[in-house]
C-alpha cells in the first residue's frame, strides 16, 4: 500500500511538534526541527544531542540543497531520524538514502515495496559517503 | 587506456536496467513527462525538432576501436546511419526512438559505455586534453586524473541536483586544447622543482549567456587529495549557488558575486572538514589506474623519415599530424570538416573505418577532440601514408586543422530546440567560399565558432572570430565577435557591431580576413593581428 | 501577403519523437494536414497527452499558402520538412524549394 511516511528505522516515530528553523531560537528544548533548503545545517550542530526528527523540505524535487544537508548533519553525528519531506519521489530514494535520509514523507504516496527497489538500485557505489557502504575502491584495496 | 573492471561493469548495466524501467513506466503511463524529463535528461536523452537524441559520453574523449565500431553500428541500427561529434568530446544520435534506448544502452555496456550524466544538472562528463599521453609537450598525462573523476561523479548522490549543469576539464600541458579555463572547474596537471605532480584548480568559468574565464582557486593541490578538494568546491556550490534565476545558476555567477577569495575561504573551510572523513580513494586506486594508461608498446627503432614524394599527403603532413613524444610516431587529427560539409558528422562508414585504422595504426585508440575532430593519437610515421590513403578514400582527409576551414559549429536550428538560427548551413557556406587549401594556409591558424543561440554550444566567444545566432522577429541574423581565444591565452571575444544575413556575415568574414592580409607582422595570428591593431580597422572594413 | 492567421497544434509522437500535427481528430506527420483550432486546444493537449499518443505538444500560429499550412516561426517551419542541411533525411527529399520554403 502506497504510504505517506515510510521509516527505515525500528525506533517510534517523533510525537515533538516540529518547529520550523526559522523559529528556532523562542522555542527552547527543541527536539524536532524542519529545515527549508535555504537554511544552514550547520547552525544546528549545537542541537544534535537534543534532536530526535529533523525534517528536510524538498519544494521541488530538483532542489538538491536537502542533499548536502543531511550529509552535513550526518557527518558531524546526527543519529536521530532524517525525514525527507515534499516532493520526495521514487527515483530519487537511492540517494537520499546515501545521504543519510532514513525517512520519508512524499507528497505523493509510495509503497515501501518501491523504496526497498529504489535503495538496490546500485549493487556497488564509487563514493564513500554517510551510509557507510564500502565504496568500489575499497573492495578493489581491500 | 582504461579498461571497466567487473564493479564499472556493474554500475553501468545498473543503470541500463534502471533507465528501462524508468522508459517502461513513462511508455505505460506511470510517470508523466514532467516526471519523466529530468530522468531522460540524466541519461542524454533529448527531446529535440525531429525527434529524440541520445548523446553518448564518451569520456575524456578517449575510446577503443570495439567503442568506436559500436558507435557506427548504432548510427546504422537506431539512427539514420550518421552521428555527430560535439564540443564536449561526446557523440549525439539525432533520430532516436524512445522505445529503441534501452537496447542501445544495452549495445553500449556491451563496450563499456553508457549516456549517464550527459544531460542534467550533474557533473557531466569530464573532458581532456585530446592529445593526452602521446603529446610531445605533456607534462603528466591527465587522463587518470579524469577516470578517477568520472568515478567519483558517476552516481554522486550529493550532487545530482545542483543548480546548474557542471562541467570539468582536464590538461596536463601548458599548452591548453581544452578551453580548461572556460569550465566550471579546470584542472592542470603540474609539476613542481621536485618532479612532483599537483593540481591547479580553476573554478567558475564558462561560456553560454556570461562567459567568464575562471580564476585559480588553489596553485597546489595533493593529487591524493583531489576528491576531496572536489567535493568541497561542489557542496559549496550546491548549497550556496543561485537558484533562484537559471541564468545565474552556474558557479561562476556565485564564484563572481562573493570573490574568488571568499570563495576560495569557504571551499577551504568545507575541505578541512571532508579531509576528516575519509572520502580520498586511497594511492593504490589512483597507482591502478595509471598502470592502465602506461605508454604503448612504442617501437623505439620505428624510422623518424617521412616520405613526402606525394605532395597531397605532404600538405596533410603539415597541416593535420602534430608531434609526438615518442621518436618515430605523429598524432594525427582527422578533420570531420570537408569543404561543404556538416562539422562534426560522420557516416557509420567513416566511423567504423576510423575504428579500423585505430586498430591497426594507432595502439587500438581514438580520442574525440572539443573542435569536433578525431584523432589516432600514435601513429608510426611509416605508417602515415597508408592511414592518409585510406581517409582519403573515405573523403576523411581534409588537411585544415585549426585553419579557417576547421569551424566548430553547434547543431543549430536545423536540430536543436533551443536554437535561435541554423549555424550548420553558416559554416558550409563559409567553407565553400575559403575552400582553396592555399589559401586558407595562408591566413593561417583561425579558429572560427558558431553557435546558433546564446547557451554557447558552439564556443563563439572562445572563436578568433566567433558567430552568434540570433532571431530577429523571426528573421535569423548572424552576430560577429573578434579575439575569443580557448588555449594558454584564454580570451572572450566581443561583438564588433550590427548583425548580418547569412550571405552578409560570410562577406564580413572575408573582409575581415583582408585587414589582416593587409596589416598582419611578421608570425601573427589573425588574433594576434586583431589584439594589437584593435577593432577599429576591421569594423571600418567591414561596415563601410 | 495577407494571408490570416490561424492556430495550429503540433508536438512529438511519444514513442518515435516524429513531429506530429493535429488533423481535428488524429495526429499526422503532414504539416498539411494540420487543422485550424478552436479554443479547445488545452483540452486536446490534456486528453492527448494522458493517452500518450504525443508529448510536448504546443499551440503555434499559422497561414495558408500556395503550398498549404504555413507556420508562422521558422523553428516550426524547420519541424515540419527536416533539417535543411540534410534533405535527403527530410519529408521533401529531393524537393530544392523545400529550403525556401523554410526560410
Amino acid at each position: 500500500m502506497a504510504e505517506t511516511l515510510i521509516r527505515l528505522r525500528d525506533d517510534a516515530a517523533s510525537t515533538a511538534p516540529v518547529v520550523a528553523f526559522a523559529d528556532l531560537s523562542e522555542a527552547g528544548n527543541t527536539a524536532a526541527v524542519r529545515l527549508s533548503p535555504g537554511d544552514d545545517a550547520r547552525a544546528l550542530l549545537p542541537l544534535l544531542d537534543q534532536l530526535t526528527l529533523i525534517e528536510v523540505e524538498f519544494p521541488a524535487y530538483t532542489d538538491g540543497r536537502g542533499y548536502s544537508a543531511a550529509s552535513i548533519l550526518r557527518e558531524y553525528g546526527y543519529t536521530g531520524e532524517l525525514r525527507a519531506v515534499g516532493d520526495v519521489l521514487v527515483d530519487q530514494i537511492s540517494h537520499y538514502r546515501r545521504v543519510g535520509f532514513d525517512a520519508f514523507a512524499p507528497n505523493q504516496p509510495i509503497t515501501r515495496e518501491a523504496v526497498d527497489k529504489a535503495i538496490a538500485t546500485w549493487p556497488e557505489v564509487y563514493q564513500r559517503t554517510v551510509d557507510g557502504r564500502a565504496p568500489i575502491w575499497a573492495a578493489r584495496h581491500g | 587506456m582504461y579498461q571497466y573492471d567487473t564493479h564499472d561493469q556493474a554500475m553501468v548495466d545498473a543503470r541500463v536496467a534502471e533507465f528501462t524501467d524508468q522508459v517502461t513506466r513513462r511508455l505505460d503511463g506511470t510517470l508523466s513527462e514532467e516526471q519523466f524529463r529530468p530522468l531522460r535528461l540524466k541519461n542524454g536523452l533529448y527531446l529535440q525538432l525531429h525527434a529524440y537524441m541520445l548523446r553518448v559520453a564518451v569520456p575524456y574523449g578517449t575510446l577503443n576501436s570495439r567503442q568506436m565500431r559500436v558507435l557506427g553500428n548504432i548510427a546504422d541500427t537506431y539512427d539514420r546511419g550518421y552521428g555527430h561529434f560535439t564540443t564536449r568530446q561526446n557523440i549525439q544520435y539525432n533520430w532516436i526512438k524512445l522505445s529503441d534506448t534501452p537496447a542501445i544502452l544495452a549495445d553500449l555496456a556491451g563496450v563499456g559505455m553508457h549516456a549517464i550524466q550527459t544531460s542534467g544538472n550533474c557533473i557531466r562528463n569530464t573532458t581532456a586534453d585530446h592529445f593526452a599521453g602521446a603529446a610531445a609537450d605533456e607534462v603528466a598525462d591527465p587522463r587518470p586524473y579524469a577516470e578517477l573523476l568520472r568515478q567519483w561523479s558517476t552516481f554522486h548522490p550529493e550532487f545530482d541536483y545542483l543548480p546548474r549543469k557542471f562541467k570539468v576539464a582536464i590538461i596536463g600541458s601548458e599548452t591548453d586544447r581544452a578551453a580548461m579555463k572556460l569550465h566550471d572547474i579546470g584542472i592542470q596537471v603540474v609539476k613542481n622543482a621536485a618532479g612532483e605532480e599537483g593540481l591547479r584548480i580553476h573554478v567558475g568559468g564558462g561560456m553560454g549567456r556570461t562567459p567568464m574565464i575562471a580564476p585559480v582557486i588553489r596553485e597546489w593541490l595533493s593529487p591524493l587529495q583531489m576528491v576531496s578538494y572536489l567535493e568541497a568546491c561542489l557542496r559549496v556550490y550546491n548549497r550556496y549557488g543561485r537558484r533562484d534565476n537559471k541564468y545565474k545558476a552556474r558557479i561562476k555567477i556565485l564564484v563572481h558575486e562573493i570573490g574568488a577569495d571568499e570563495y576560495r575561504r569557504q571551499v577551504e573551510d568545507e575541505f578541512a572538514h571532508i579531509l576528516t572523513l575519509g572520502l580520498e580513494p586511497p594511492a593504490a586506486e589512483l597507482d591502478r589506474i595509471k598502470a592502465q594508461f602506461a605508454d604503448p608498446a612504442f617501437d623505439p627503432a620505428a624510422p623518424d623519415a617521412i616520405d613526402r614524394s606525394d605532395p597531397d599527403f605532404a600538405l596533410w603532413v603539415d597541416q593535420n599530424v602534430h608531434a609526438h613524444k615518442a621518436s618515430g610516431y605523429g598524432i594525427v587529427t582527422i578533420s570531420l570538416k570537408p569543404v561543404g560539409g556538416i562539422p562534426g558528422d560522420a557516416s557509420a562508414d567513416q566511423i567504423r573505418l576510423m575504428a579500423d585504422l585505430a586498430r591497426d595504426y594507432s595502439f587500438d585508440e581514438l580520442r574525440v577532440t572539443h573542435a569536433q575532430n578525431i584523432v589516432l593519437p600514435h601513429v608510426r610515421k611509416a605508417d602515415l601514408y597508408a592511414v592518409w590513403q585510406q581517409l582519403d578514400a573515405a573523403g576523411l582527409a581534409t588537411p585544415n586543422l585549426d585553419l579557417i576551414g576547421d569551424i566548430i559549429a553547434c547543431p543549430g536550428l536545423d536540430y536543436c530546440s533551443l536554437a535561435n538560427a541554423r549555424s550548420i548551413p553558416l559554416a558550409q557556406k563559409i567553407s565553400q567560399r575559403f575552400a582553396d587549401v592555399e589559401r586558407q594556409r595562408d591566413l593561417g591558424e583561425l579558429k572560427l565558432k558558431i553557435s546558433g543561440c546564446i547557451n554557447a554550444c558552439g564556443h563563439h566567444h572562445a572563436g578568433h572570430i566567433g558567430v552568434l545566432g540570433v532571431d530577429r522577429k523571426g528573421v535569423e541574423n548572424y552576430q560577429l565577435l573578434f579575439g575569443g581565444s580557448e588555449g594558454a591565452d584564454t580570451s572572450i571575444g566581443s561583438i564588433i557591431g550590427p548583425g548580418f544575413s547569412e550571405d552578409g556575415i560570410v562577406d564580413a568574414i572575408e573582409r575581415a580576413t583582408g585587414v589582416y592580409l593587409a596589416r598582419r607582422e611578421a608570425g601573427e595570428r589573425f588574433l594576434d593581428t586583431w589584439r594589437r591593431i584593435g577593432n577599429a580597422p576591421f569594423k571600418d572594413a567591414i561596415y563601410g | 501577403m495577407s494571408a490570416e492567421r490561424f492556430k495550429i497544434l503540433t508536438g512529438n509522437d511519444l514513442l518515435t519523437g516524429d513531429v506530429t500535427w493535429w488533423t481535428g481528430s488524429n495526429w499526422s506527420r503532414h504539416v498539411n494536414d494540420a487543422a485550424a483550432l478552436g479554443e479547445d486546444a488545452a483540452t486536446i493537449i490534456a486528453v492527448e497527452e494522458a493517452a500518450r499518443r504525443v508529448v510536448s505538444a504546443y499551440v503555434i500560429d499559422a497561414t495558408r499558402d500556395a503550398e498549404g499550412v504555413r507556420p508562422a516561426h521558422i523553428k516550426d517551419r524547420v519541424r515540419a520538412v527536416g533539417p535543411t542541411v540534410r534533405l535527403d533525411l527530410s519529408l521533401r527529399a529531393d524537393d530544392p524549394a523545400a529550403t525556401t520554403w523554410i526560410a
